[in-house]
């Protein structure tokens, strides 16, 4: 665990315990409201907004696959809505139609599109680039207290680390408001909470963390951690707090599993390569809420209350 | 931990809104009040005058838009026409003289909270998006309880409770918001007998505390009991004012037209008229 380590795989490690906490975090809030589906469609749509953006800029680069994929996700809630609207067509319906076209949009697009100089293709899209987030600069530990190489990190995770500070913050800032209006939307209306800009908010957060997430990381962990943590830490606990604190936890154990069972794993069962980090993150987080589902003190409800009288 | 009512009421006194007994306006004005879902209209041109620390019951039957006043009053739901005043306000400079108690199945009991966190809940006003959690605060979470009848029950999760046990937990966080005006929605609707009893109790009491009651009403039978004043809609104003004058024979048929066969009206309590 000396060089090699910091080198090659520091960086896809706090990566992946990044993007996934950053995903994990407005998770919770969105499966509490119903609307974990909102999650999965932002980031499919996210790909359609970043290959326009490319098409458009011609080069990967941060602020116009942001906008891109802002604009992308304003496309999806617009089309949503009309077919609501129009097609009369219940809510999840909508949306699974609408993000679904968007992304096979954003594949056609994709293959369409002269993208084979830069790291954006179908693959990329679905699983990232993870392990190749070398930290080239770093020679062993010292290095992390060496300006000159810290400033060589790969850009993508000063994003996802500013990009998740701005989330901690910010629901750390609107923790009761968002608390409240999440268990009963009328009464925080009536207290003169403004709930349509708290909800609008929490799916930018979603949005940003998706985009951030996205570039290193790919759909496929996105997906997985904006429900399967959020979802195993409800099982955990009866508490809101405690809720996002254990989502932090599940979420952060499956990107350090996940990438060390992709690493090693084959391995030790005799294949020759490693897997997709991705998608074993991806695969460990579902196994946890597996797991969280069999075992978790929380998991049976609706027998809480003969249970919880017993114990009174 | 558990404080007597009685220390509550130093509590709540205390710190009581200085205007709360002194107010000649109307806690409740409605003028000309217009909502729609869709194309039909929910309710239409509703006038409501609701008196200082008086108790008023709207009844009216199934889709009559009982509870989308309220919430149109409390600007939940947009109007399409009409006027609101809180006491002689606009609704936005007067909302922290509301208390709101939201239909019991309007939320998921299911929400990862306990009882005390819900009541925490009525102290938002005063704890704002940072302020640290007190013992005061605390302390009027758990004499609200202890009002309700609920103390015990305050580390529970909200979804290990009856239905009338929820009841009492929302009423609880009403009354930590130490408003003038309650406006509830069918708080005895598929509630227990002793329930029903602690929750009259405590509207009665924050009727003599000179605080004024508004319910969304059910049961015709128990009308003249509870309220001294009612509102008949039905999608329009049919009838308001004292339970002696306005809950008549006539107004209940105007109200509930076919539904309500004269054999039952027979069986309420109505006021001689």
């Amino acid at each position: 665990m000396g060089a090699d380590f910091v080198q090659l795989s520091l960086t896809p490690l706090l990566m992946g315990v990044l993007a996934s906490v950053a995903c994990a975090l407005p998770g919770n809030f969105l499966i509490l409201r119903r609307q974990a589906l909102i999650g999965d469609a932002i980031s499919h749509v996210v790909l359609p907004g970043i290959v326009v953006a490319f098409l458009l800029t011609g080069a990967i680069s941060t602020w116009p696959m942001m906008l891109g994929a802002a604009g992308a996700a304003v496309a999806a809630v617009v089309m949503i809505e009309a077919i609501k609207r129009l097609g009369r067509i219940e809510p999840g319906a909508a949306m699974g139609v609408s993000f679904t076209t968007l992304f096979a949009f954003g594949v056609l697009l994709l293959e369409q599109s002269d993208t084979s100089t830069v790291h954006l293709d179908v693959e990329h899209a679905l699983y990232g680039n993870l392990e190749s987030l070398i930290w080239f600069a770093a020679e062993d530990w010292s290095s992390l207290a060496d300006p000159a190489a810290l400033a060589n990190l790969p850009p993508e995770l000063g994003r996802i680390a500013f990009v998740t500070l701005i989330i901690i913050a910010g629901l750390a800032l609107f923790w009761r408001p968002l608390e409240i209006s999440t268990f009963d939307e009328a009464y925080a209306n009536s207290i003169g909470i403004p709930t349509g800009a708290l909800s609008f908010g929490l799916v930018v957060a979603a949005a940003i963390a998706a985009v951030a997430a996205f570039d290193a990381v790919g759909s496929i962990i996105v997906i997985a951690m904006f429900i399967c943590p959020p979802a195993a830490a409800r099982l955990m606990t009866n508490r809101l707090d405690r809720q996002i604190a254990w989502s932090v936890v599940f979420a952060a154990l499956s990107a350090i599993l996940g990438y060390v069972f992709a690493g090693y794993g084959p391995l030790w069962f005799g294949a020759e390569n490693a897997v997709s980090a991705a998608g074993m993150i991806a695969t460990v987080s579902g196994v946890i809420l597996g797991l969280a589902c069999l075992f978790a003190p929380h998991r049976s409800r609706i027998a809480a209350p003969a249970e919880a009288g017993a114990q009174s | 931990m558990q404080m007597t009512s009685e220390t509550l009421r130093v509590a709540a006194r205390s710190d009581a809104p200085p205007s709360a007994a002194s107010d000649t306006e109307s806690p409740l004005h409605i003028h000309g009040l217009t909502v729609s879902y869709g194309d039909s209209p929910a309710i239409f041109s509703v006038d409501a005058n609701i008196e200082p620390a008086s108790m008023t019951a709207i009844i009216g039957p199934n889709g009559a838009g009982k509870s989308t006043l309220l919430k149109a009053a409390l600007g939940i739901v947009p109007r399409l026409s009409g006027t609101i005043s809180i006491f002689g306000k606009p609704l936005n400079e007067a909302r922290r003289r509301i208390a709101y108690v939201p239909q019991r199945a309007s939320v998921d009991w299911d929400f990862p909270a306990r009882v005390i966190d819900v009541v925490m809940m009525g102290l938002y006003r005063e704890l704002g998006l940072l302020h640290f959690v007190t013992k005061k605060h605390h302390d009027k979470a758990h004499a609200c309880l202890d009002r309700v009848g609920m103390s015990d029950f305050a580390e529970r999760q909200i979804g290990q409770l009856s239905g009338g046990q929820q009841q009492r937990v929302f009423l609880a966080r009403a009354l930590a918001q130490n408003s003038d005006l309650y406006l509830l929605d069918e708080p005895l609707a598929g509630v227990d007998a002793a329930t029903e009893r602690t929750i009259i109790d405590v509207l009665k009491s924050l009727k003599a505390e000179s605080r004024t009651i508004v319910c969304v009403h059910h049961d015709l039978a128990t009308i003249t009991d509870y309220f001294d004043h009612v509102l008949l809609i039905n999608k329009t104003r049919i009838a308001q004012g004292p339970v002696e004058t306005a809950f008549t024979a006539e107004n209940l048929i105007s109200t509930y037209g076919g539904r309500l066969a004269t054999a039952h009206i027979d069986q309420l309590s109505l006021p001689a008229a």
